[in-house]
């Protein structure tokens, strides 16, 4: 059962994109540590950290296709679950600082030292274990979409009205974060991470392992979706995206068919968050911040929704645009941003990904026209109709 | 004639004084309405007269303000949604033919067929020797065999009223709603379809909104006329069509 739902997702684009994927999970990190830093040949660790991070985004755009792309729920607050995988992580790598802090705490992290608090919140018991807050990594994305997705769906949100309400909820935790009371280090985050699992955050074996399991844990997130997407479930997805009352009408129960979508997509954000703050050493309430999930949907859209691999190529190209332009024209970057998002929505609706299946779709469709004029039988005549239906 | 009593022992569907309004405007005006097991049923009515709210009704999707609906003469489906509803054995089709448009005609069977509904279900289901057995029945029974591959996109109208009844039988349902099947037929494909509900109707109930009196006339059977909220006149099409009140509300425009 477990395995004809993986062999399922195994599709030849999906299994190129995998491929890809391992392959560079090993050949980045092994550019990096293995050849010298004068030879043609070498990534310097921080283009390796800049890819780390885009395939953290590229996870992040992945979980947003799931339930953007595939069930219609346009999320505008995916930052959220990102951030709170972050966060999660951020307070193991609080925890393991242990004594080496400012303050030389062997129990407080220094913001708390510092606020003149003289025991560990509740809610960060456990988090100094990395298996417990592995856990976390997953639980506290998961919770925090089931609990909005239980009420948003049952009561029948949809549309403009539930991206609003997403949008409101990734700035409630904003502010909420940026608090010093809250317990989360307030404005200035969580940061001066030393070790992981007790290696140096820092040193270049782990910042190589980091980036080994981004690509890794992308390219099982992506067997993941594809898997989901490709089953029967996955088709009644697509149901609920075209037609939402046809579904209900069937006899399935639309409200637990997008909550089931929109906890595993807030996890796959959480996994993406998790892998993204080691590697940039810090997380900070900003990353709450309303723009940053409307981000994704620009990379989502670019790369085409509805395909999984599109969201995937559109963040790392965005985000790659991004680097380059905030290097030579900082100025630039939001209108170019927006400018593409205008560019994409007329004259690329379906995106990168998107417009490329759909050309290949109909060039298969001309072409089986063609052959059947040829052995012209007259159940199976061509019509345009056939030539429009890969479209 | 019957006492009501009486009548709701032995009824698939049993509708009583039912009324609802939107914003004052009373569109079922303490209706009732009993269709028994097996029974394929007509129903006409001028435009507005509140035929597609009585299937909302019935379905779930509307709830009365007040008034009784029972399904096999204990089942209380005002208390019921949508997906309860269909999952006892109501069958609706739109007005506005409504299948999945970015699947094929195959996978629109296949979402349709009447198989576990839940998530994990769905996720871990593989097609059976007794699906694909049942799916191709059905696209005989439709007479869509040869456009199984077909994007449901890209079928005409009359495919897409058809494909949507295929749907419907899929589901397996006891009770079959079917809102204005043969519109934007063409008079073939309208006599086709006659044939096809009444073939439907031996296993079943059928309860059939249309506009098209000469399809109502090929089904011949017992016609309810509805006006502005409830039943004006019940009976063989010619009894029905014969009724004054009838021909001034409804025929005679
Ligand atoms: N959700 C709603 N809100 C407000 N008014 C509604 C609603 N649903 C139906 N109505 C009104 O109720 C009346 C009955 O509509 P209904 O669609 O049931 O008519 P009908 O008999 O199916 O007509 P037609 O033959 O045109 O399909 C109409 O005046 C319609 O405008
Ligand atoms: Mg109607």
């Amino acid at each position: 059962m477990i395995t004809g739902f993986i062999l399922r997702a195994l599709e030849g684009k999906i299994v190129i994109a995998v491929g890809i994927l391992l392959a560079v999970a090993i050949i980045v990190p092994a550019l990096n540590l293995l050849t010298p830093p004068d030879s043609a040949f070498h990534i310097p660790t921080y283009v390796m950290a800049l890819m780390g991070k885009y395939l953290c985004y590229a996870l992040l755009a992945l979980a947003l296709d799931l339930v953007w792309g595939y069930c219609g729920i346009l999320s505008l607050g995916h930052g959220a679950f990102f951030a709170l995988g972050g966060y999660a992580m951020g307070m193991y790598l609080m925890r393991q600082i242990g004594s080496r802090g400012v303050y030389g705490n062997p129990d407080l992290p220094d913001f708390m030292v510092f606020l003149n608090w003289k025991e560990l919140p509740w809610f960060w018991y456990g988090l100094d274990m990395f298996p417990f807050a592995m856990a976390m990594v997953l639980i506290v994305p998961g919770l925090l979409a089931f609990v909005f997705g239980w009420f948003a769906f049952r009561s029948r949100v949809n549309g403009v009205y539930l991206s609003i309400i997403t949008q409101a909820m990734t700035y409630a935790l904003m502010l909420a974060f940026f608090r010093n009371d809250m317990g989360f280090g307030g404005n200035n985050g969580l940061t001066d991470f030393k070790d992981i699992l007790g290696f140096q955050v820092q040193a270049g074996g782990t910042r190589a392992v980091l980036f080994a399991m981004s690509a890794f844990m992308l390219a099982l997130c992506l067997i993941v979706a594809s898997a989901i997407t490709r089953s029967k479930f996955g088709k009644v997805l697509v149901g609920v995206r075209d037609a939402e009352s046809r579904v209900r009408f069937l006899g399935f129960r639309v409200e637990n068919i997008k909550l089931f979508t929109f906890v595993v997509s807030a996890m796959f954000a959480g996994i993406a968050g998790a892998l993204f703050v080691p590697q940039v050493g810090i997380i900070n309430p900003g990353e709450f911040a309303p723009a940053n999930s409307i981000e994704v949907v620009v990379w989502t859209a670019v790369g085409g929704r509805g395909t999984l691999i599109g969201p995937i190529i559109g963040a790392i190209l965005v985000n790659a645009g991004k680097s380059f332009f905030t290097g030579a024209f900082p100025e630039f970057w939001l209108f170019a941003l927006g400018g593409l998002f205008i560019a994409v929505t007329l004259f690329l609706p379906k995106g990168i990904v998107g417009t490329i299946q759909h050309g290949w779709n109909a060039r298969k469709a001309l072409k089986a026209a063609a052959d059947a004029e040829k052995g012209r039988d007259a159940g199976a005549a061509p019509t345009v109709q056939q030539v429009q239906a890969a479209e | 004639m019957n006492t009501i009593s009486e009548t709701r022992t032995k009824s698939l569907l049993y509708l009583e004084d039912v009324s609802v309004s939107f914003d004052g405007f009373k569109a079922i005006n303490s209706l009732s309405l009993v269709v028994e097991p097996g029974e394929l049923r007509a129903i006409i009515g001028p435009n507005g007269a509140g035929k597609t709210t009585m299937m909302d009704i019935i379905t779930g999707k509307t709830r009365p303000d007040t008034g009784k609906v029972i399904f096999e003469d204990t089942i209380d489906l005002t208390k019921k949604d949508e997906a309860d509803i269909a999952q006892l054995g109501i069958g609706r089709k739109f007005q506005k033919p409504t299948v999945f448009e970015s699947h094929t005609v195959w996978d629109n069977l296949e979402l349709a067929l009447n198989r576990s509904r839940g998530v994990f279900a769905t996720l871990f289901y593989t097609l059976t020797a007794e699906d694909k057995a049942r799916i191709e029945e059905i696209l005989v029974t439709i007479r869509m065999t040869h456009r199984k591959d077909e994007y449901a996109a890209n079928l005409s109208h009359g495919q897409k009223q058809w494909l949507e009844i295929g749907m419907l039988l899929a589901q397996e349902p006891k009770l079959l709603l079917v809102d204005e099947p043969v519109a934007g037929m063409t008079d073939a494909e309208t006599a086709e379809t006659a044939v096809l509900l009444r073939e439907i109707a031996k296993t079943r109930s059928v309860v059939v909104v249309e506009h098209d009196m000469g399809f109502i006339r090929d089904l011949g059977v017992k016609v309810t006329c509805l006006a502005e909220g409830s039943v004006l006149a019940e009976g063989s099409i010619d009894f029905v069509s014969s009724d004054p009140k009838v021909i001034e509300n409804y025929l005679g425009r």
